[in-house]
């Protein structure tokens, strides 16, 4: 079943769409989750998009993305499609388990909706996960992304029907990394929400990659949310690529919450894409926790990144580091807001912010806000932003060894975008991206046709 | 092999060079000297290309060619070397990529095969003796958090690895003590030989007392005021610049 959207009052054609698909969006699930739906498409009628020129929202408006003329689909077509034909996976060093998502929908390769493992390792379809284990699913699922005051993670809410479920029960460890790759395939333009569930509970461990791809030409909206919760003393990394063509846009909301002594790594590689916004909301609720949170973006033509981020301290001891990076050719444009919020309990947090990008042209932009709210008196907080040009001295240094002024240029960029990726715990795949973002900055990544972090091997 | 004719040479619209003329030959040393401000950086940055640095008048030659002709890294793989004064600091760039590179483009350049990981190791251990350069340093950022001897040791050390036909040293004994400044010009000393030849740009007769120059040449408000022999920065070393400072305001 598929819905060409019309032009029309963009709200209003989600919120239509929405109940004149309800039956087919709501089928066969259970009733938690149609009640939440019912809630998050009235939320969202109320909350509308963002305006233009709203605060959160200052640098992108992303309304008239949702206006044009896209396909909407509530359940997975069949695609022509040979998973062997398009990846040429083969990663002697990188040993994940490979989940793919197309279009939205989970795409077994095996045959498996779910792999539940021995030790109570779950992973696999989101849809899947909810018929098998309701309790389990409903006890998670909506409570950490807001859908009642955000208005992407309310569409999301109320209309994603799959994504990656992962539960890593108490004192247990994923064996290897997730590995889930978001591929957007059509012969349409179209939209796509998925929604990705990832449970760390007590003293667990886990590590998610998450790469995004365009296999074919065509306008992609992607509004996708991921929520993650870390319980007590466990550990959970995500490292997202993000490798979509011009054409394609993606909002991303990633709601992580935190109990005590746990610790969250998120990294974010932006190599390409057309516009991308990326909203990742951390909550330390719960004493010693720590949570990194790390972006770099390449961006060139009329690209934009835009990454937003709030850290909410709201217990006491926790601590969190913030770095993100961008270089910006052509006339691309990026944005970095990124708020720390210390409530009035939080005593002796540490909360640590820089933002360094560099501009390769005059017609790039950047613009660059850090905001903090500290409500507690016995805190260590700092932000600090650049905003630069590749450095000349450098660079005449560099020549006057022999080094072409090009390449000593790229070993600058290079240079520039390394402490985000050495900020990548996994040596494989710390190495697959250093080799990526060297040849992204080389120009040799300008399509992105394939898996970036299977295929360019 | 380096001709310098009637060099005139402005930054910022503001000439600091006013007409140098200089001669090099292989295997000699030329010290040049003169008090603050005289132009002796702007010399070397423009001899290496610098381009912040106009070239507004004169010739350059070197080993038969226009060297004004020539991009900062051909000039380079050409033979020339300067030795920065102040060494820039490049976190992210590994000095074994650094070198490694540095080396495999001079290669490049005369059409030779680049160096194995093996071979560059085992060339990087040879000269790292030289200048008694710390091991540690090697597995660094270019230059980050280097002491001021520790830079210019390493100045030396990139010097005996691309071993050029001409080194320009810029104030390479300034900021070392007396024990870095006896490694440096050793360093640079043993790397003399008939074919090449060195430039060393310097404010004290001090460096000279290691590294001893063929030619000595004063230059004064952007031009050569004085020339002579090894005598003439012991005549500074006693006098000062100003007796200089006299005779050149009578010449000009």
């Amino acid at each position: 079943m598929k819905t060409l959207t019309e032009k029309t009052d963009t709200v209003n054609k989600y919120v239509t769409l929405f109940h004149e698909h309800q039956g087919e969006i709501m089928d066969a699930e259970p009733a938690f989750l149609s009640g939440m739906r019912r809630e998050a498409i009235a939320d969202f009628e109320r909350l509308g998009f963002p305006k233009k020129k709203a605060e959160n929202y200052k640098y992108v408006h992303l309304e008239p993305f949702f206006n044009g003329a896209l396909e909407t689909r509530f359940a997975p077509r069949k695609l022509e499609f040979d998973i062997q034909e398009m990846f040429r996976c083969d990663i002697p060093t990188l040993d994940t388990h490979v989940l793919l998502v197309l279009n939205g929908f989970f795409y077994t390769t095996t045959g498996e909706q779910l792999v539940e493992q021995e030790n109570g390792v779950i992973f696999g379809s989101l849809k899947e996960a909810t018929a098998r284990h309701p309790e389990l699913v409903s006890q998670h699922l909506g409570k950490y992304a807001d859908y009642r005051n955000d208005a992407f993670v309310a569409l999301n809410t109320a209309c994603a029907q799959d994504g990656v479920f992962l539960y890593v029960p108490e004192k247990q460890t994923l064996d290897k990394p997730l590995q889930i790759i978001h591929l957007l395939l059509s012969d349409e333009n179209e939209m796509v929400q998925h929604r990705n569930l990832f449970i760390a509970e007590k003293h667990s461990e886990a590590e998610v990659i998450i790469c995004d791809h365009t296999l074919s030409n065509h306008m992609f909206l992607t509004n996708s949310v991921s929520e993650i919760s870390v319980a007590e003393n466990a550990s959970l990394d995500v490292v997202r690529m993000q490798n979509e063509h011009n054409q394609a846009v993606q909002i991303t909301n990633t709601w992580i919450e935190q109990r005590r002594d746990s610790t969250a790594r998120h990294s974010t590689i932006t190599l390409h894409g057309g516009k991308v916004r990326n909203n990742l909301q951390v909550k330390l609720k719960g004493e010693n926790a720590h949570c990194d949170a790390n972006g770099l973006f390449l961006i060139d033509k009329a690209q934009h990144v835009d990454n937003f981020t709030v850290i909410e301290h709201q217990q006491p001891h926790c601590t969190s580091n913030q770095h993100y990076k961008g270089v910006l050719d052509d006339a691309a444009t990026g944005a970095f807001s990124g708020k720390i919020h210390v409530f009035p309990d939080a005593q002796k947090t540490e909360a640590y912010q820089t933002n360094n990008n560099v501009l390769l042209t005059r017609d790039a932009k950047m613009h660059t806000k850090p905001q903090l709210e500290i409500y507690a008196d016995d805190v260590k907080c700092s932000h600090g932003a650049t905003v630069g040009q590749i450095d000349e001295n450098a660079l005449f240094y560099l020549q006057t060894r022999g080094i072409p002024r090009e390449e000593a240029r790229l070993m600058l960029m290079y240079a520039f975008a390394d402490d985000v990726i050495s900020g990548i715990r996994e040596e494989a795949l710390r190495d697959r991206i250093a080799n990526l973002v060297s040849r992204r900055l080389r120009g040799e990544l300008s399509r992105c046709d394939n898996c970036a972090i299977n295929c360019y091997d | 092999m380096l001709n310098i004719k009637d060099l005139r040479v402005s930054v910022e619209g503001k000439e600091i060079l006013k007409g140098i003329n200089l001669e090099v030959k292989p295997g000699e040393v030329h010290a040049i000297m003169g008090p603050n401000g005289s132009g002796k950086s702007t010399l070397a940055s423009a001899l290496a290309g610098n381009e912040s640095f106009e070239i507004t008048a004169g010739e350059v030659t070197y080993m038969g060619k226009d060297l004004l002709d020539l991009s900062p890294e051909n000039r380079a793989r050409e033979g020339i070397f300067l030795g920065f004064q102040y060494p820039v600091e490049i976190p992210g760039v590994s000095m074994v990529n650094f070198l490694r590179t540095a080396i495999n483009e001079h290669k490049k350049y005369r059409n030779e095969e680049p160096l194995s990981a093996g071979e560059f190791l085992k060339l990087m251990r040879e000269k790292k003796s030289l200048v008694e350069i710390d091991s540690d340093l090697t597995s660094r950022s270019v230059n980050e958090g280097f002491s001021g001897g520790e830079k210019k040791k390493n100045e030396i050390f990139q010097m005996a690895l691309l071993n050029p036909k001409l080194s320009i040293l810029d104030e390479t004994d300034s900021g070392l003590d007396i024990d870095a400044l006896r490694i440096v010009a050793n360093g640079v000393n043993k790397l003399r030989t008939k074919d090449n030849a060195t430039v060393v740009i310097t404010h004290y007769q001090r460096l000279l007392d290691y590294i001893v120059p063929d030619y000595v040449h004063v230059l004064y408000k952007g031009k050569i005021v004085k020339s002579g022999d090894k005598s003439l920065a012991l005549q500074l070393e006693e006098k000062g610049y100003d007796w200089l400072k006299q005779e050149a305001g009578i010449e000009v």
